[in-house]
């Protein structure tokens, strides 16, 4: 009590404040998790009427057909690629925020990139299909400056989709190198400096690995939503837009293969929690 | 000197050539929404006449109502559930404290087409089914983890010795969290309940899993529209969605610093 004056009778106490909201979020995410673990166990909705009854067949279907396991690579694929590009995108913007610009100028560019964040994804997914498409805006303009002519239509293509991503998640990048960036002290750099080493040397052996949390955590918060993501590849990638997440989505609302969804699901799932689960230690050095 | 000069401009560059990726195709849906070819053929000619034939969308229309309702009562019971639970976190010590805290995170880091199906499932599975109410539910809780952490964030700059001095002079425990902790940590609940409404206004994936035909929220609505071909109109709504989301993210901005406490 004399150390902390607000920490008093303890879980009597807190459990009337705690309890809506937790009960709130066991009714509709974990028991909804749990749940689709359970029915990807089955052979049919226990609710349709139908007879149904325990069955590994979901799981043994993700490992029999390629189909499902290619795709899952592909997701991962995307993921990889994506990530990669926020960092080659995010990092130095993160840099010049944190180091560079000053003041009040840094606060309006900062707000300024992580703005687009928060507004709606599914619509700054469609906006770009006005620039990619044929005779859309990149066409026009290329064609318009270049002596010769030539068609862009990236629209419906794989690097339309990793376009769209990249844009959805840097500003992500962006906010949590920035974060670590700025809190590396500035005399840290210079003494590197004073000592002799060279920009080059001074980023490689300095800023890199004092800034590693903000790049983990980064990278986790864009890989884990692109491997499951669906509705970027099904505008953007049109028929070469099929991916693991499309997949599921069909079983839900095209195929009403609930179980065989919830299987595809929980791998997912299972995927994820293992790649957060190896990026943790990184994640808890930095916290 | 030299090179740090130029190296200074490059970085200032490099920023400028980064917003214009992230601003530019917004900027070019919100000017072919005032233009009046329906193929988004150049030269631009101006017209407003697409945003006019919004009012003449009833789908459309109802699609919103739902959304801004859902979005309000989203914020409503998130702020009131969270900031009692953050005030909880902070002021109690108990077994298990930590596992809660840790318990706020699968919902925001298990990607929503996960989280979305597994609603599915679940609902369906107890009879609640799909429609608005089941959204609501999901909403709810994907939001409310977001408030909880940044109530939480705002209650850790309160110092306890406020509490106590208020206690000391005879308020009792409701006088104390209604006269002295909630001004302190409004500026949060602010912050939080934007942020709640943001997470769901916006909600897309989620929504989608959820919805049926006929009760439906305005994301979902516009990815049927993508679906079936663009149209100028979907240009019109996507603008003034993307035009409200971010004032609304301005206005969150001013209660609440992002990039922490300097």
């Amino acid at each position: 009590m004399a150390a902390q004056g607000t920490s008093r009778s303890g879980l009597s106490s807190a459990l009337p404040l705690l309890a809506p909201a937790y009960l709130w979020l066991t009714a509709a995410i974990f028991l909804p998790l749990s749940a689709m673990v359970f029915f990807s166990f089955m052979t049919d909705l226990p609710l349709s009427g139908k007879p149904w009854a325990f069955t590994l067949g979901n799981y043994a279907a993700f490992f029999s057909q390629s189909l499902y396991l290619t795709l899952l690579l592909a997701s991962l694929r995307l993921g990889l690629e994506v990530t990669l590009w926020c960092v080659i995108i995010g990092y130095p913007a993160a840099y010049v925020l944190a180091k560079v610009l000053k003041g009040r100028s840094r606060e309006a560019i900062f707000l300024l990139v992580i703005l687009p964040f928060w507004s709606n994804g599914l619509v700054r997914i469609f906006s770009w299909a006005m620039v990619l498409r044929e005779g859309g805006i990149l066409d026009t303009a290329l064609n318009a400056v270049l002596p010769f002519k030539i068609n862009i239509d990236l629209m419906y293509s794989y690097p339309a989709v990793i376009i769209g991503l990249v844009h959805s998640y840097v500003p992500y990048m962006v906010l949590t190198c920035y974060l670590t960036l700025q809190a590396i002290d500035d005399s840290l750099i210079e003494a590197g400096r004073s000592l002799g080493a060279s920009r080059l040397q001074v980023l490689k052996r300095v800023i890199i690995p004092l800034s590693m949390p903000g790049l983990v955590a980064g990278a986790a918060l864009i890989f884990v939503p692109v491997v499951g993501s669906f509705m970027e590849p099904r505008i953007l990638g049109g028929r070469t837009g099929t991916f693991y997440g499309t997949i599921i989505e069909d079983q839900f609302v095209a195929v009403f293969n609930w179980p065989l969804g919830a299987a595809l699901s929980f791998i997912l799932l299972a995927v994820v929690l293992v790649i957060l689960a190896v990026a943790s230690p990184v994640l808890k050095r930095a916290a | 000197m030299m090179t740090t000069r130029v190296l200074e401009g490059l970085g200032r560059f490099y920023i400028g050539l980064l917003l214009t990726f992230l601003y530019l195709p917004i900027i070019i849906m919100a000017l072919m929404s005032l233009n009046v070819s329906p193929f988004y053929q150049l030269p631009f000619e101006w017209t407003t006449e697409w945003y006019a034939s919004l009012w003449q969308n009833d789908q459309l229309i109802a699609a919103t109502w739902n959304s801004l309702e859902i979005a309000v009562i989203t914020t409503i019971i998130c702020v009131v559930l969270g900031s009692a639970a953050s005030l909880a976190l902070y002021r109690y010590d108990f077994r298990g404290k930590k596992f809660l805290q840790a318990l706020l995170f699968p919902p925001i880091a298990i990607p929503w087409l996960i989280t979305g199906t597994a609603m599915l499932i679940f609902f369906f599975g107890v009879g609640i089914g799909r429609g608005l109410f089941a959204i609501l539910l999901g909403h709810v809780a994907l939001a409310l983890p977001y408030v909880i952490v940044v109530v939480s964030a705002r209650l850790q700059t309160f110092a306890p010795e406020l509490e106590e001095a208020a206690r000391s002079l005879g308020a009792n425990q409701w006088q104390v969290t209604a006269r002295v902790t909630l001004p302190w940590i409004m500026p949060g609940v602010i912050a939080g309940g934007l942020f709640a409404f943001a997470v769901s206004f916006d909600q897309f994936v989620v929504s989608y899993f959820l919805a049926t035909p006929g009760q439906t929220t305005l994301p979902v609505e516009i990815y049927a529209a993508i679906r079936k071909g663009f149209t100028p109109e979907i240009n019109a709504v996507s603008t003034i969605i993307i035009v409200v989301s971010m004032a609304l993210m301005l206005l969150t901005a001013r209660f609440f610093k992002f990039g922490g406490e300097k």
